[in-house]
């Protein structure tokens, strides 16, 4: 088992910095996905780890030892690309013994190996085909093929499902995820879709401009995410924000319209007067046929439907907010309603920095506002 | 833009078929001129239906032109720049292409600019290189105080001398550059994931890649290179030994005796030998030509 650790890692482009000194270490046998919006410099980094990138300054260390300057071949890690880079002139079962041909493998235990992989893949009966014979989840299983037929140290994945349709991406997530449980090897997946991040990863890594938000479980980053901006990134849809006064004395929130919400100021005993973010999910927020001291008013927008519920996109003092309503609850857009907040769930952030309010005490369990 | 008028439909099919008849005219005098006797021939005006002596004057002009040598002759020389052509337009590409390195834009453009210089523009100082190939650097090391005696090596009436010269090519490199900038840079990573150093990259993926490209390119240069009358004419003195083909096309015109009038039955079916190997060059390969020349395999 492999781990990885990145120092203080930089990497700049003719004066640009496109990644800002990260650290972090990816523990020996974790799927870690790095996730982040296209730009975030996920890719560039883990480009740096598989040795295609020069490191501009840091260390970047594979099981102890510095690997800066070695190169991609001996470190041990092997990628699969997202436009999966076959070699459109070899065949599946050439594409996936290349590797093993340029090591000087002899041919009989290459052949032996090749058809194991191909095994594990489904592929046996594609082997004498060519790349623009195959579909595209066949292509993706071949990338995977040829990666795995190294039995590499460390696999890496550059967005590889984004070319795939959506009941197939769906399908090689799974396959992805089963071959690590089978395999165990340390493995570091690039996405920009957090569907993806949350269904695979042990850790997710969320980068933005260069820099890292937070590292932590997918449940970490969804329920406790450390900024507006993994607040946002994170969950279908994003947590919504609200600004508002906090005025911790009196135990309310002011919002910029001037409704006022009630909130467990104990909660967060340091917090000083002043303006901060409320972040609250969909599933938090609830639309009540009753107003009453514990709701505020909002206005309904637009109502789509998902299917097992649906979403009610809300004007709430200037702010946008996305609620969850069930599918048997009368609504019509342009309403005004009356709208409820988990207080137990309610985030606080610091609107001038985005980092999130940790607070000291636990919410209480009661239960502010009133909830569908 | 798709016109869909048959007036016009109408003119341009005409237009093609003149342009076509137009085209195949002097080939046609050529094969008809090649199968009559000496006397049909000079009449005037020359009968325009083919005759019954064409292998006959086929078998004279070979005899005659000493083709049984030359042949091989330009054969050999034009194999050899295509494949030095190719080989140094596959290999400078791939470095233009590549690597990084200083001065990269500038050998790029060196090499482009010589589009604008072909060997009869620079055929004098290309003679005095090739008759002594160290002459430039004695000079250069003259320069610098240096007063050294290197020997002379001449490459007239020879191989290398009617080969070298012509390998050199800004159309050939400038082709492969357009055709490796088309190769995704993917590949070349996932290359050198897989442990392939840079040589393994060119000779396994972008070489076999390339095939399409490549045979336009030797067919280009196969009829170019089989094609070259003034650089053979002005280095080889030996014709015995070292003639090229169409050197020879000069040798038969002329009757033996002066005042004559000129065997045009001979010399025409002297053309029709020297025509047939790049003709039939381009005709097996043309089917990739056209393909290497639009666009790389997908």
């Amino acid at each position: 088992m492999t781990g990885i650790e990145l120092r203080s890692l930089r990497k700049t482009y003719s004066g640009n910095d496109v990644l800002h000194g990260l650290d972090l270490t990816v523990t020996p046998g974790e799927f870690l996905v790095l996730l982040g919006p296209s730009g975030c410099g996920k890719s560039t980094l883990m480009r740096m780890i598989a040795g295609l990138e020069a490191v501009t300054t840091g260390d970047i260390l594979i099981d102890g030892r510095r690997v800066n300057d070695i190169e991609p071949r001996a470190r041990g890690c092997a990628m699969v690309f997202q436009n999966y880079a076959l070699y459109p002139h070899m065949s599946v079962s050439q594409n996936i013994g290349y590797a093993l041909k340029v090591a000087g493998v002899p041919k009989a235990e290459r052949q032996a190996r090749i058809s194991a992989v191909a095994g594990s893949l489904a592929l046996t009966d594609f082997l004498d085909r060519k790349p623009s014979q195959l579909s595209g989840g066949q292509r993706q299983r071949v990338a995977m093929g040829r990666a795995m037929i190294r039995s590499p140290r460390v696999f890496l994945y550059d967005e590889p499902l984004s070319n795939l349709d959506a009941k197939l991406r769906v399908a090689m997530r799974l396959e992805i995820r089963r071959l690590h449980q089978k395999l165990g090897t340390t493995t570091v997946f690039v996405t920009h879709d957090q569907v993806e991040a949350m269904t695979l990863a042990d850790r997710i890594v969320v980068m933005n401009a260069g820099r890292i938000e937070q590292v932590g479980t997918p449940s970490e980053v969804y329920q406790h995410p450390q900024s507006t901006f993994v607040a946002e990134f994170i969950g279908a849809p994003g947590m919504g924000l609200v600004d508002a006064i906090a005025d911790p004395k009196r135990g309310v929130l002011c919002l910029g319209d001037g409704q006022e919400v009630r909130f467990d100021a104990a909660r967060w005993p340091d917090l000083p007067h002043g303006a901060v973010r409320l972040g609250l999910r969909a599933e938090e927020i609830g639309i009540t046929a009753h107003p009453s001291a514990h709701t505020v008013m909002a206005r309904v927008e637009l109502i789509e439907n998902i299917g097992p519920h649906r979403h009610a996109h809300l004007s709430l003092s200037g702010c946008n907010l996305i609620a969850q309503v069930p599918n048997d609850f009368a609504l019509q857009s342009g309403a005004q309603v009356a709208i409820g907040f988990d207080m137990a769930a309610l985030q606080l952030f610091d609107p001038a920095t985005g980092r999130r309010h940790a607070g000291q005490n636990v919410p209480l369990a009661e239960r502010i506002a009133a909830t569908v | 833009m798709i016109e869909r008028t048959p007036v016009f439909d109408a003119i341009v099919q005409v237009l093609l078929v003149l342009s076509f008849v137009a085209l195949l005219l002097p080939f046609w005098v050529v094969l008809v001129a090649a199968s009559h006797d000496f006397h049909t021939v000079n009449q005037v005006p020359m009968p325009l239906l083919p005759g019954r002596h064409l292998f006959e004057n086929l078998a004279t002009a070979w005899e005659k032109g000493n083709f049984s040598r030359v042949m091989v002759n330009s054969l050999i020389v034009a194999i050899a720049v295509t494949a030095g052509k190719i080989a140094l337009a596959a290999i400078s590409a791939f470095a233009i292409v590549y690597f990084d390195f200083r001065l990269k834009k500038l050998a790029f453009w060196a090499i482009f600019i010589t589009l604008m210089l072909p060997l009869e523009v620079r055929i004098v100082p290309t003679y005095s290189v090739a008759a002594d190939v160290l002459a430039p650097f004695e000079a250069i090391l003259n320069l610098t105080g240096l007063s050294v005696d290197l020997p002379q090596w001449s490459l007239l009436n020879s191989y290398s001398g009617l080969v070298l010269p012509l390998v050199a090519t800004a159309t050939g490199t400038f082709l492969y550059r357009q055709f490796f900038m088309t190769v995704p840079d993917e590949l070349a990573e996932a290359a050198r994931m897989d442990g392939s150093g840079p040589l393994r990259f060119f000779w396994d993926i972008l070489l076999p890649l390339s095939r399409a490209n490549m045979i336009a390119l030797a067919t280009i240069m196969f009829v170019f290179a089989w094609n070259q009358y003034l650089w053979p004419l002005l280095i080889i003195t030996d014709q015995a030994n070292f003639a090229t083909a169409t050197m020879q096309l000069q040798k038969v015109v002329p009757n033996g005796v002066w005042g004559e009038p000129p065997v045009w039955n001979t010399a025409m079916a002297a053309n029709l030998i020297v025509l047939f190997p790049p003709v039939l060059v381009t005709l097996l390969l043309q089917r990739w030509f056209v393909r290497g020349l639009i666009s790389a395999e997908k």
